[in-house]
This record gives structure tokens, sequence and C-alpha cells, in this order.
């Protein structure tokens, strides 16, 4: 009674906040129904037939869960998927509930939960997943969380209660995350990319670096892909990388196009092509493969799934406008910023770029991270760029130590003006890369909208 | 020929979040704009460096874990002769973390005693709630009035003792502890403070201050520096301030 009390009134809410232009109503519903019922999302959840997965991480989530519900819808499994990424418990039930009809019974076999960092240990507890991916552990709105070590002992928390009936698919490359696979009940299942063709021989950035959970001595990288990922080992006392379940044995980048990926998991090879561009999404391919393998996919399905995917909402989305095209691509830390200007400079020509800071809540009030991106590389590869947001100023100053040729940037505050300078700037058969934070990328699609170029993510 | 300034980066992989090495990108661009010759050389673990190869030393903040390891190296292998620089004028700042090590000691939220450095008359002990936010501070710091802009983010609270002046004081956030408006230390030519930002591309000021104070150290008070432009600068700090302000922040009045 209570439950589809609860149910009832949060589909109500969801509706009443679509009719009243208040957004998709992705996290309202559950809201109102976890009040009613704070333990509905456990009982709702408990009804999916196959169980539930649980996908976490700094980056990647959103588009890893995509490619997870593609692939188990290829295996004709039909997932409650969050996939609008609103991913605290409100979300997460919302989505659950928006399935469901009244008496709690969810419209699916299996539940696919993209959550935030912080949630981890509560979504465990009330979903009792039977697997769990955990993409990577970046710096991150530290303002919000703190320090990242307090996030992996959250982590840390919530896999040891895992049942050994789970899973828990961990990125073998970071040793923020590899760590949490020891002295666990649940089975554990790591991927890692094994091509040293596509790193390099250290870190880029001193501060990425990484310390030896067991003696404290700072990791040697044989390779280093990116941020901290990479094959590290303990110079002092020898523990390192634990060997990849599944891993990519070679990844042919094809610029903003996409990659191609001889990758290798348990039931055999698999060359797979892979329409999202850059080597962060090889390792979100990976996660998802790890991940359909250990549900029972088979090689085909894994393979369909992902070559049938596309885009992730805001991750990189193409929209043509006025015979330009635009990329439009989320930025929220320095490492996915600096993965997105290493894909960018893969091709030599010079682009133009709206880079779109703003600082609300939901960015990180902190945009000191700008610093730990390196802007230098777009020195003579900027055609043109526009600063725009409400750290706009930010973003200028940090273009103008970068050395970026400031007679090529120009700022406009509000995200009309900048669209419209930057798709000048493109010009007629020109590609605006638009680089915005969450809810300047907001801001820019609802500016998009309004003159009636892409749809409200809700309707996706 | 031109001027030469060596710059110190202190543990950059051990102490450096939430974009400190803004800092050095800072006064390596500062330096470089007024006709220096910039070196950044790195000094990590373990190492025993001459002090007077550097002109400014630099420190940022870590994470728990990564400062216990730099204060046991502070206190077992760089502390004296780090001590003796200073007392001979060097050029320090110390952010977050880093500044926390150059005071008396810092008693951690888990119980440890960090030995400190004892280049600031100041000790520091962990608070129940971190201090997370937009800070604006009025110094006076080399004679004029200034302010400077930056984001706090700590549990430590600093308490300064009778030698150690402060930076500034807060007129939003929180600074040292919470409770006695301080922000920051600066003691001979060593500047701590607990700002993020990064600091120094948005407050020039302090930038080409901590450059000249380095240069006439080296070459004597006649060695002339050219005024840089800061128009890009002064806009930022500019822009934050009515950011800041713009938001409703509890603000003391004083702006």
């Amino acid at each position: 009674m209570r439950t589809t009390l609860a149910i009832g009134a949060g589909k109500a809410a969801g509706f009443l906040s679509r009719r009243l232009g208040r957004g998709g109503g992705t996290t309202f519903p559950g809201e109102v129904a976890l009040r009613i019922d704070p333990r509905l999302l456990a009982r709702v959840s408990a009804r999916l037939g196959e169980g539930c997965v649980v996908v976490t991480g700094t980056n990647g989530k959103t588009t890893t869960a995509r490619m997870i519900a593609s692939i188990l819808r290829q295996a004709r499994l039909r997932p409650v998927h969050n996939r609008s990424g609103a991913n605290l418990i409100q979300g997460v039930t919302s989505a659950l509930l928006s399935s469901a009809n009244l008496r709690g019974v969810p419209g699916g076999d299996i539940g696919l939960f993209e959550v935030d960092e912080a949630t981890l240990p509560q979504a465990v507890a009330q979903i009792r997943p039977r697997a769990v991916v955990v993409t990577n552990l970046f710096r991150d709105q530290l303002d919000r969380y703190g320090e990242i070590d307090y996030l992996a002992g959250l982590w840390q928390g919530a896999l040891a209660t895992l049942p050994s009936s789970s899973t828990a698919i961990l990125n073998a490359d970071d040793p923020a995350v590899a760590r949490l696979g020891e002295g666990l009940r649940a089975r554990v299942l790591y991927y890692g990319v094994d091509d040293p063709r596509r790193g390099s021989a250290g870190l880029q950035q001193a501060a990425d670096s990484q310390h030896c959970l067991a003696c404290g001595a700072r990791y040697d990288y044989r390779v280093a892909y990116y941020g901290h990922l990479g094959d590290y080992h303990c110079p002092n006392c020898g523990a390192g990388r634990p060997r990849p379940h599944i891993s990519a044995r070679s990844v042919e980048l094809d610029g903003t196009a996409g990659s191609q990926v001889e990758a290798v998991p348990p039931a055999g090879a698999l060359s797979i092509r892979i329409n999202l561009p850059g080597l962060y999404n090889v390792y979100n391919l990976l996660a998802a493969l790890a991940c359909g393998s250990a549900l029972g996919a088979t090689p085909e399905a894994l393979r369909q799934g992902i070559e049938t995917l596309s885009a992730a909402f805001g991750r990189i989305e193409r929209i043509d406008i006025e015979g330009r095209q635009v990329l439009l691509a989320l930025v929220k830390n320095p490492v996915g910023f600096n993965q997105l200007l290493h894909t960018l400079s893969l091709d030599p020509a010079p682009k133009h770029l709206l880079i779109v800071i703003n600082d609300n809540l939901a960015d990180g009030t902190d945009v000191s991270w700008l610093w730990d991106v390196d802007f230098e590389l777009l020195q003579g590869r900027a055609q043109s760029v526009v600063v725009s947001g409400t750290r706009a100023e930010d973003m200028l100053l940090r273009l103008h130590y970068a050395q970026v040729d400031m007679g090529r940037v120009s700022l406009e505050k509000e995200p009309p003006g900048a669209l419209a300078r930057g798709l000048a700037n493109a010009g007629p058969g020109g590609t605006l890369y638009i680089l915005p934070t969450y809810t300047a990328m907001l801001a820019m699609r609802q500016v998009m909208h309004e003159q009636g170029y892409v749809g409200q993510f809700w309707e996706d | 020929m031109n001027l030469k300034l060596t710059i110190c980066h202190l543990y950059p992989d051990l102490m450096n979040i939430y974009g400190d090495r803004g800092n050095v990108i800072a006064l390596s661009r500062r330096a470089a704009w007024a006709g220096l010759d910039v070196e950044v050389l790195r000094v990590d673990l373990g190492e025993r460096p001459d002090w007077r190869t550097f002109d400014i030393l630099f420190i940022g903040g870590g994470q728990d874990k990564q400062q216990a390891l730099v204060a046991r190296d502070l206190a077992e292998v760089k502390g004296p002769s780090l001590r003796a620089a200073v007392d001979d004028g060097l050029v320090v700042l110390a952010i977050c973390g880093g500044y926390q090590l150059l005071g008396r000691y810092f008693h951690t939220g888990s119980g440890a005693m960090l030995p400190g450095v004892e280049v600031f008359d100041a000790c520091t002990v962990a608070g129940n709630r971190r201090c997370i936010g937009d800070v604006i501070v009025r110094s006076e710091v080399g004679g004029q009035p200034h302010t400077l802009v930056g984001f706090e983010n700590h549990s430590g609270r600093t308490y300064l003792g009778a030698r150690t002046r402060p930076l500034g004081h807060v007129i939003v956030g929180r600074g040292n502890n919470g409770e006695d408006g301080s922000e920051g230390a600066v003691d001979r030519n060593a500047f701590g403070t607990y700002l993020h930002g990064s600091l120094l591309p948005k407050n020039p000021w302090l930038t080409d201050l901590l450059i000249r104070r380095a240069v006439e150290r080296r070459y004597g008070p006649a060695a002339a520096l050219p005024a840089v432009d800061d128009a890009v600068e002064r806009q930022a700090h500019e822009a934050l301030i009515a950011r800041i302000r713009g938001r409703g922040l509890v603000d003391s009045g004083v702006i």
C-alpha cells in the first residue's frame, strides 16, 4: 500500500514537473516517492529478475552505462536505466519508478544505474547489485568531496559488503581503483590497455603521480596512457598493476571520429569499431565489455552493442547549425579536459573553439582545476577561441598564461553571444568545438534549442 | 645579459593540489615578461639541495597521506637547512598544506602530530568542519593596501604567534582559523596562505612583489625591473570579486 502510494505520488510529481516546464523530472519524482517510502528503491529494485548493475567513477560513468545498456539490449534484456545521468539516490529512484507500474513491478528485467561517486555506499546497500563497475578516480570537484582518498575509502567500504556471488569490475590501469580489488569476497574482473604505442614512457604531469598503498614509494610507469592511468609498479616493494582479464591489445585512434580496438575478453579475441573518439572512450569500452562478459553476453552481443551505439548525452555530440558542424563535449576536470585537447590535436588543422566555464554548484565552485589543464597545447593550434560563462575571465587569464595568441581569443560573457561569435569564427563549412562545464552545457543546449537545433535532453 | 631567476618547486608531485602549479606558471611567466631568464627546478623526498641555488621556493597543498610523507622528510632531511635559508632571506610561497608544515606543528584530525619547520611562528590543529569557499582578503604587505582573491579548502585551523604577522584579513571567507579574521602569514621573505585559485595568476601584485624581493636579494636594490602589464589579471580579479558579492555569500561589509 505504502509502495503504491509512494509510486503514485512520484509519478504525479514527474508529470507536474514536466507540465510546468520545470525540466525532465529526472530527480523530483524519486525525491517525492522516497519521502513517502524510504525503502522504495530497495523494494522495487529487488523485483528486477536479472538483478542490478551499478557504474561509478570520476569520468566515463554515463558513456560506460550507455554502452552496457546497448550490450544488454543485444543480449535481449530490457534494462531499466537512469540514462539522463541523474545519479544520486533520488535520480536512480526516479528512473526505476518511471518504468514501474503502481504495484511496483519494474518495466524491465535488469537495473543499470550510474551513481555519483559519494553515493556508491548508499546505492550498494539499497540495490544489492550483482556487478559494480568502477571506471577511474581522478581529481574532480574537490570542493565537494574534500580529498580523493576519502572517496577511495568510501568505495572500499561499499565493495567489501558485496557477496561472493557478485562481481567487481575494476580498472587495472588506475592504481587507486585497482587496489580496491584486494581482499574482496566478490569476484574481481580487471580491465586495462596493453598498447604501449598509445602511451608515453612517464607521467605527463607530476601532479598525477600515485604512491604505493603498501609502502608509500612512488610508482614507476612502464607506460603512462593519460592522467595516472598506465602500467605501473612499485620500485620498492614490487606491488603493481594487476594483470587485466580484459585488455585492449591494439588501439588505432582515428581523430575525433572514433577508434578501432582489438580486445581480448575471456571468451576470445574481438575486433571492434567504436564511434567515440579518444583513449578515454577505449577505457569506457573495456569497462562495458568486462561488464557484459560478467553478465554472460556473447561476443556477438558485445560487438553489436558497441557498434550500434550513438554518443551519450552531452559527451560528444554533433549538431549541424547553418552549415557549420558543432561538436559539443562536456569538460569537468583536468584529466578529461586534457584528453579532449590531446584528441583535438591528433588532427593538425587549426581549430575554432568555444570554452564555457561556469562555477555553479553542479560544476564545482572552485575553478582552480583550470590550472591543471595543459592549455599550452593550443599554442599554434587554435584558429580562434571564444571564452564564456560565469568564469570567462579566469579562462581568458589561463589562456594568457598558456601563451596562446591572444589576438585570436575573445570574451563573450553570455551564451547566445558566445555561440554567435563562435559560429561566425568557424564560417560556412567550418567546425566549432564547444567545450562547456555541466551547467554551461545545459545553457548552451538551451540556446540551441531556442534556435531550433537540438531536442531537450530528456527526450533522447 | 639578462638577470636570472631560479624557482624551486618543492615536492611537485606530493604537494600540488587544486591547481597549485598555476603559481609556478604565474611566477615563471611574469618574471620572463619582465625580461628575466627563468629556470624551474624540482626538489623531492630525500634530496638535500643547496638552497642558495634558488631565488624563490614554492610548496603547494597536498592530501593527508602525502602531507605526512612530506612532514617526515622536512623533519629528518630538509628542515634545519631550509630554516637557515629563510633566515638568509630566501623568498618562499607556501599554500595550504605546505603553509601548515612551515609552522611549528600540525595536530591532524587523525590525532597525529606532524612537526613543522618553524619558518612561521604558527601552529595548526584540525577543525571539525572543512572551510570551503571563495575568499577575499585585504592585505597591506609591501606597504600598499591590496586585495587578494582565492578559494580556500582546508580543515586545519592555524593560529599565529607573536613573531609572525598575518598576510591579511578576510573580508569574505574563513582564513587561518575562522575566529580572528587573519589569513596567511608573513615572516621575513616567507609567505604562507590557504588560498588556492590559483592564487598568483589572479593577484599579480603579489607575484610581482615576490619576484622583486627575490631579484633585490640576489642583485641588490638597484636592480630595476620594468612594469609588466596586468590588465587580463586585474580583469579576472575584479570579475571574481563581483561574482562573490553577486552570490550573496556571508560578507562582513568591509567592501
